[in-house]
């Protein structure tokens, strides 16, 4: 079974040791840096992207400024397709819903298409306790989950390995869980996912039960959909004879129409490509293909509280695409582990505190584990401003007060801060924020800024600073007025 | 669990004071200036440029060679035998050759045994590469093109539209819809799209226009 987050130190701390790792540094800016080059090119193909991204926005902010309305939509549109809608008002309450439905179905086994939700409310290990093995379908979900490891990426959790990694994981431990790993087995991607097939196909085969989440679910039609790659999303949406989903309530989108935005927006920037190899929609039970019996779980589970803050509320607007993840410098040193919860990197800074709280010294940290450069929110297809709810987060931590919380938050800046590259990125960076970073860090941090008084910041663009920065610290070829705004800060 | 249902729902009004009263969702102003189709070519060029940059098969025929096509492809392949769903047009298998095996509906064995499996589609889409299934009678219900690890798909050029805005109006999401853009990949190592995981590996698309 995958290791939880429980137990984790507070982000500096965690950054450290994964600092200090060179593999997994070698591993996750070979892996980063490759993603951004796809994403750049197929995002530059849509000449409306920034319009598009203007709509993305403005339809989660419909859904979640009228989130009662659309919830009751979806469940009486599920309903009427045949399918059975559940409410989870938190993790516990998830995991008794789905072990019960899976134990209702006599099986000691399900198939699980990888999903946020049910890594967010730790749906196998209470799937476990319960005498239920899950078995994690996707390619990166199986290397975690053999490996015994944590996922350190929304969409690709296993990209802190490399192959060779992968190779001798696959061959140590397949056995345990299924067919083994062939003994010729090479660290070739092509071999490790014929290995990956061969293991998982009579799990497909026989499988009676799968757990699914969703990407987006129509209040309209009752339509859930579901974006991957591998084909193991489709085995498991269509073979086994019951299907529980475990969906966010925030995962809603109006109407049928609404996805031609985001099927448009998610695809080109989580995996750089003009379209996922496969995507699936259902509504309901469909007499005579795929599941006959259709679950659909809606999960709070500290929701509900981010939609009450005002600024954080745009934190629910995420699809999950990772292209935050995928651009952030701090994330790229830190490594996904170091921010304690499935939801790594820029977004996890702002959505971990909301869902859990920040009354733990690693959630009052996680605001801080940013040098707010504002790459993130120049990515982000649904324009989250990620830098505005960190400055209000950070807020929300120094009022709240309590030292433990104080001395967690400044010792994650202080790392941030800690060396010389890091802090030229933050200060040239910070232009756009100027007035959102602090002239002097309070306790601890102090003495740092004291000694290092912030220079001024010049009020460089942020996409001529990116460009700068991406080509070794050479000039800006293409100079500021070519490119696509905003939306094209990712370079 | 109506206890939780009646919970969540008062959260959530309850965090959503700040939303004027008299509010309707259509008040929420969305920007829809965004392109219908993106200009990218012709489509059916299009099309087959995105296809191959997934590294599927592409061939173009006239409705007269699409026969001969199918049994061209189907004996490069070495596939004996093919799934064929129950409106598949007659024509299509018409020359002697593999054996169409009908889907009765098959049990998953029987899918996981038979060469490939042969169909139609709903709705092509060019800028994206992608091929919708809807589960319509040339198509047959989803097992029947995911097990199978040879997906030879006929795309008829009038099915064929530029871009995702134009492709929703003409699916019915009621209908189970399968998106196929390329064959099965992954790119959970090292973030490289390896083609030939879990659903079909080869991909094989016979564009009929003319
Ligand atoms: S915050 Fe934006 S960029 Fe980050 S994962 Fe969510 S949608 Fe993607």
């Amino acid at each position: 079974m995958s290791a939880t987050f429980v137990g984790m130190p507070a982000f500096p701390a965690a950054a450290r040791a994964a600092t200090g790792d060179a593999q997994l540094r070698h591993n996750l800016r070979k892996a980063t840096h490759t993603i951004r080059d796809r994403r750049r090119a197929v995002v530059e193909e849509l000449d409306d992207w920034p319009r598009l991204r203007a709509a993305g926005r403005a339809v989660k902010d419909r859904v979640l400024r009228h989130l009662d309305h659309y919830l009751e939509r979806l469940e009486e549109a599920v309903t009427a397709a045949g399918g059975r809608v559940h409410w989870a008002a938190d993790a516990a309450e998830a995991n008794a819903i789905v072990t019960g439905l899976v134990r209702a179905t006599g099986e000691r086994e399900v198939v699980k298409v990888k999903s946020m939700a049910t890594q967010e409310i730790e749906l196998n290990e209470a799937l476990a306790a319960a005498g239920i093995t899950a078995y994690e379908t996707d390619l990166a979900e199986l290397i975690v989950q053999l490996g015994d490891d944590r996922p350190s990426h929304i969409l690709v959790p296993a990209i802190h390995r490399n192959r060779a990694e992968i190779r001798e994981i696959f061959r140590r431990t397949m056995s345990e869980w299924g067919v083994p790993a062939p003994d010729d087995l090479t660290d070739d991607p092509a071999a490790l996912a014929e290995a990956a097939r061969r293991h998982l196909r009579e799990k497909f085969l026989s499988a009676k039960v799968a757990v699914s989440g969703a990407n987006f679910a129509v209040a309209e039609t009752g339509s859930l959909v579901v974006l991957e790659s591998e084909g193991n999303g489709r085995m498991c949406l269509t073979l086994p004879r019951t299907l529980i989903s475990v969906v966010g309530i925030e995962k809603i989108v109006p109407t049928w129409a609404d996805l031609e935005v985001f099927l448009q927006l998610l695809p080109r920037s989580s995996t750089g490509e003009r379209m996922n190899p496969y995507t699936s929609v259902w509504s309901g039970v469909i007499p005579g293909d795929g599941p006959q019996e259709f679950h659909l779980v809606l999960l709070d589970n500290g929701r509900s509280a981010t939609l009450a803050d005002t600024v954080g509320r745009q934190a629910l607007r995420c699809i999950r695409c990772s292209a935050c993840l995928n651009i952030c410098p701090v994330y790229e040193r830190a490594g996904g582990h170091a921010y304690g919860s499935v939801y790594p990197g820029p977004i996890g800074a702002i959505l971990t505190p909301q869902l859990r709280g920040t009354t733990t010294e690693l959630d009052a940290s996680l605001p801080y584990a940013s040098s707010l450069c504002g790459a993130c929110y120049e990515v982000c297809p649904v324009a989250i401003d990620i830098p505005e709810v960190l400055v209000h987060l950070r807020e929300r931590v120094a009022s709240g007060g309590g030292h433990t919380a104080e001395r967690a938050a400044m010792a994650a800046a202080g790392w941030v801060l800690n060396d010389d590259r890091r802090l030229g990125l933050a200060q040239r960076a910070a232009g756009r924020m100027r007035g959102l970073v602090p002239r002097r860090l309070p306790g601890p941090g102090a003495a740092w800024t004291d000694t290092r008084d912030v220079p001024a910041i010049p009020a460089e663009s942020f996409r001529d600073w990116w460009a700068t920065r991406e080509r070794g610290g050479g000039p800006d070829a293409r100079g500021p007025a070519d490119g696509r705004g905003r939306t094209e800060g990712g370079r | 669990m109506s206890g939780s249902r009646e919970r969540i729902l008062a959260r959530v009004r309850a965090a959503l004071a700040d939303v004027p009263r008299d509010e309707r969702p259509g008040d929420v102003d969305v920007p829809r200036d965004y392109a219908r189709e993106h200009g990218q070519g012709e489509l059916i060029p299009v099309l087959t440029d995105r296809l191959l940059d997934y590294r599927a098969l592409v061939h173009r025929v006239t409705a007269a060679e699409l026969p001969g096509a199918i049994a061209a492809a189907l004996a490069r392949r070495g596939a004996a035998r093919v799934v064929v769903p129950p409106g598949l047009p007659d024509a299509w298998l018409g020359e002697a050759g593999p054996v169409a095996v009908p889907d009765r509906p098959l049990d998953v064995a029987e899918l996981d045994a038979v060469d490939g499996v042969l169909t139609g589609c709903a709705v092509a889409i060019a800028e994206t590469g992608t091929i919708v299934l809807d589960a319509g009678p040339d198509q047959g219900r989803r097992a029947i093109t995911l097990v199978p690890d040879y997906h030879l798909c006929v795309v008829p050029a009038e099915r064929v539209v530029a871009s995702v805005p134009q492709a929703l109006p003409r699916l019915d999401p009621r209908r189970p819809l399968t998106w196929i853009s390329g064959p099965s990949a992954t790119s959970d190592i090292e973030l490289n799209r390896v083609e030939g995981v879990h659903g079909p590996r080869t991909l094989e698309v016979v564009i009929v226009a003319g």
